[in-house]
């Protein structure tokens, strides 16, 4: 081990602050909101870590990165190293070292949480991850000789492009099938270029065909083509379903029809995919400009909506969340960020009716005030109406982001893939095997709307069981 | 980058292509639609696959010149490539023998009715096609409807050709003249697919229109294309884009399509006026190499 500090003396070192632009001028551009450690603050984070055997930090990191190993690398300047670390369990690293739910994972289990703040083991992720991407050492692990045996994947997301980058490391012909026209699923059309540049999702799908695997557009697996044709017609010797949860959910209260009501998901769409915020590009059909913004929601979409809102001329946005702030599942850091850049947060605060200005467009959100009451199936507190409180905030753009549901466009044209009550693929824990001989699932169509590492944990233990078919040809 | 084999105009700002899909071109059916892009940093707009020659793995489209995008495509011509072609999306026409069916098409909509009328001609129907326009000029594919119809009634708004009318005096009339009609199929301008179901739904007879809200992915990710039917949420272009003219909500569907006109007018100005100043440039151009 390399750290030359006394347990003590790490501790008397404070946790390193994210440098970030500052409020009031990111809040009106799409550059990336953290700027990144530099080499002096990463290694003087990574000096605070206690180098513990219990290693509750790799306990809590969903695909096991061995947090303590790559920052002990980090302490000793090996920075590349590092990375390679990190690689063995998680291959998007600079991916996920941004948008992890840190908290709840690596850093909430590490033991410095408990009695101050935890090791910044996400920001180190980000940059050992960008040292290796800007300093260009990677490097592509080789590539084994082709067995013949060909994979479709079905969705770009971080599901479908991990299993894809193992695969196609084993040998075999992968080929990626997406609806949209460009690769990256969430990571391009959901999460805004303010938190995660589109560059280092480019970056990530390009190293992959350069291994060999091959991405198709506009493919919609479904409508252009069915899984049976895939397996019977087109020589495909297993399958693996990562079409994400992308269908939106909305409210069914009165009004939800009006101009001026969107979904998280077509909200982003516009403006993350067809970049509605540039000049140089036809989708700015709506602007926020002068707008009292209001986003339904608590989690990360509706950060993201919000945020995206304020930086694209929102004259005010906030937030309407049912339940209160402790219990929003949106990542910590987005919380701070949007407070900071002026959104209102207006908790325990229940949409009703959507009011119509009398020419269809939308003048208002009725809303009524709730109080927690029992826990739900959830374990959070369920939000129960304050009798009488109904009251009007005023807004003339809604987005709605209470969740989505799996698409069903793969299970409706594929009738043996058994789906359960809501929708999503059935799949085995372990082997990701669905009903179906040589089919696959994974990521957000089966757990339901997750984390980015869960579904690039799923896409990577896909990989291992497909591999195992395809070598086997057991079922 | 999907090739444009064929391009032709069929009236002013009305264009038929046909483009290399062969995917697409073998397993569409009526009713079904593509969504495409037309160059990097355009917008995803949908259009109905008119046909298709799955020999040839081509589709045909016909595109009407309204806005920045559809004027970009029609500037392309045999041999130009378009971007991104996604498709066939939406669910297929509902076709069955239901004895006698009348195709309506308004300007553009009969477009968009002529693979659905094709099909069910096909599936043994008589198939009794209006089609209406403005003007003269806004009559389209009367050939075409001719071939695969029964009997064909052409209306004008301004009697500039054929009937001088509404494609729904002609519906009435033949209704009032005692035609047992079995099922009808709108398709064109709002206020035009609400009157048909007016006209319709006091002889209860099976009325169908294909709405066209705004759409994004195609795919039932953004919610932007939902229309109100029955009193219910629908993603036109996953459950549609025909549904049963009786149950649409019309107003919603006008304001909802409504609700980007400015921006889309100020896109369409910008190109334009672009447009206009490269055919300065151009003209500018040619007249200095002249001297
Ligand atoms: C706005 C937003 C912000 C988020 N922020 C965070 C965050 O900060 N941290 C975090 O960990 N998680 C976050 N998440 C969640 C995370 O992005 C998802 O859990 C993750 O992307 C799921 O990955 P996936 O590969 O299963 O599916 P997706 O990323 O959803 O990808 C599925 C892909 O499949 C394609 N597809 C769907 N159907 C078909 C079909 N029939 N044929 C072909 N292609 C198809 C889709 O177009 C899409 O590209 C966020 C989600 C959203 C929406
Ligand atoms: C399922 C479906 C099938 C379609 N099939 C065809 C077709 O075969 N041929 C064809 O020419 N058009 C078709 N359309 C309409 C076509 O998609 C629109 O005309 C196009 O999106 C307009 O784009 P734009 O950028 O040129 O014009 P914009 O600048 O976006 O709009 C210009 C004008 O067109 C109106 N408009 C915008 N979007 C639509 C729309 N979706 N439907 C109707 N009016 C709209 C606007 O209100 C505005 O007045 C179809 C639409 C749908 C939903
Ligand atoms: S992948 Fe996520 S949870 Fe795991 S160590 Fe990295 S940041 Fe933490
Ligand atoms: S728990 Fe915290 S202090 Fe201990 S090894 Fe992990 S990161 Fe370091
Ligand atoms: S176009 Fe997005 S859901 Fe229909």
């Amino acid at each position: 081990m390399s750290n030359p500090l006394s347990p003590k003396a790490r501790m008397q070192i404070p946790r390193q602050a994210m440098p970030e632009q500052e409020a009031a001028e990111r809040s009106h551009n799409f550059e990336e909101v953290n700027l990144g450690l530099d080499d002096a603050i990463a290694r003087q984070e990574a000096l605070r870590c206690l180098q513990c055997t219990s290693q509750h930090c790799f306990n809590g990191c969903p695909v096991g990165v061995k947090v303590r190993e790559f920052i002990d690398l980090v302490v000793e300047g090996d920075y590349l190293a590092a990375a390679a670390k990190i690689r063995e369990d998680n291959v998007l690293p600079a991916i996920t070292g941004r948008v992890c739910p840190q908290e709840e994972q690596c850093e909430g289990r590490c033991v410095l949480a408990k009695k101050g703040e935890p090791v910044a083991v996400g920001y180190l992720e980000r940059f050992v991850a960008d040292y290796e991407r800007t300093h260009g050492q990677v490097g592509l692990p080789p590539r084994a000789a082709p067995t013949g045996r060909k994979v479709a994947i079905i969705g770009s997301g971080p599901a479908g492009l991990s299993a894809a980058g193992d695969l196609v490391q084993k040998g075999h012909e992968v080929v990626v099938m997406e609806a949209l026209h460009e690769i990256g699923g969430v990571l391009v059309y959901g999460i805004p270029q303010f938190r995660l540049p589109k560059e280092i999702v480019r970056q990530e799908v390009d190293n992959m065909r350069k291994m060999g695997v091959e991405f198709r557009t506009n493919v919609v697996v479904g409508k252009s083509v069915t899984v049976d044709e895939l397996m019977n017609e087109e020589g495909y010797h297993a399958v693996f379903v990562a079409t994400g949860a992308g269908l939106p959910i909305f409210l069914n209260i009165p009004g939800e029809h009006l101009c001026g009501v969107y979904s998280a998901n077509e909200f982003l769409t516009r403006v993350n995919l067809m970049k509605a915020y540039r000049e140089d590009h036809d989708q700015p059909v709506f602007d926020c400009r002068g707008k009292d913004v209001v986003v339904v929601g608590g989690g990360n979409t509706a950060l993201d909506a919000v945020r995206t809102s304020l930086r694209i001329g929102a004259r005010t946005a906030s937030i309407l969340y049912r339940r209160s702030a402790a219990e929003m599942p949106a990542r910590a850091e987005e919380v701070k960020h949007a407070r900071e850049e002026g959104v209102q947060m207006l908790m325990l605060t229940n949409p009703v009716e959507f009011i119509d200005d009398g020419k269809g467009w939308l003048d208002g959100v009725r809303c009524q005030k709730m109080e927690l009451g029992e826990p739900d199936a959830s374990g959070r507190r369920r939000p129960m109406p304050v009798a009488g409180s109904e009251f009007v905030v005023p807004a003339s753009m809604a987005i709605i982001a209470v969740g989505n549901r799996g698409n069903p466009l793969v299970q409706a044209t594929t009738p043996d893939l058994a789906t359960n009550k809501k929708g999503y693929i059935t799949a085995d824990d372990d082997t990701l095997k669905t009903s179906k001989r040589g089919v696959f699932a994974g990521g957000d169509i089966v757990t339901g709307g997750a984390t980015v590492i869960l579904a690039m944990g799923a896409g990577r233990k896909a990989a291992r069981a497909i591999h195992h078919f395809l070598e086997t040809g057991e079922w | 980058m999907y090739k444009i084999t064929e391009a032709r105009f069929l009236a002013p700002q009305v264009k038929r292509f046909r483009i290399t899909a062969p995917d697409i071109a073998r397993r569409r059916k009526a009713g079904q639609f593509v969504i495409l892009r037309v160059q990097e940093g355009g917008e995803r707009i949908p259009l109905t696959i008119a046909d298709s020659d799955p020999g040839e793995g081509t589709i045909t489209l016909i595109v009407q010149g309204v806005g920045k995008t559809t004027r970009m495509l029609n500037q392309k011509e045999a041999g130009d490539a378009i971007l991104d072609l996604v498709g066939p999306l939406g669910k297929p026409s509902d076709i069955e023998p239901y004895g006698t069916a009348v195709v309506i098409g308004g300007g553009l909509g009969t477009a968009i009715a002529y693979p659905t009328a094709k099909a069910l001609k096909q599936a043994g129907n008589h198939v009794i096609s209006i089609i209406g326009g403005r003007s003269r000029e806004f009559v389209i594919l009367e050939d075409e409807m001719r071939a695969i119809s029964d009997e064909v009634f052409v209306t004008t708004d301004d009697g500039s050709y054929a009937e001088k009318g509404f494609v729904t005096d002609r519906l009435n009339a033949l209704i009032e003249g005692g035609r047992k009609l079995d099922f009808v199929l709108a398709i064109g301008p709002i206020p035009m697919m609400r009157a048909v179901a007016e006209v319709t739904r006091p002889h209860g007879i099976h009325t169908v229109v294909s709405l066209n809200p705004i759409m994004v992915d195609g795919t039932g990710m953004c919610g932007g294309c939902r229309v109100l039917v029955g009193g219910e949420s629908q993603f036109a272009c996953v459950d549609g884009p025909e549904f049963d003219a009786h149950q649409v909500d019309f107003r919603t569907l006008s304001t909802r399509n409504a609700m980007y006109r400015e921006r889309e007018k100020a896109s369409l100005d910008a190109f334009e006026d672009h447009e206009c100043k490269m055919m300065k440039m151009a003209e500018a151009a040619e007249k200095g190499a002249g001297v």
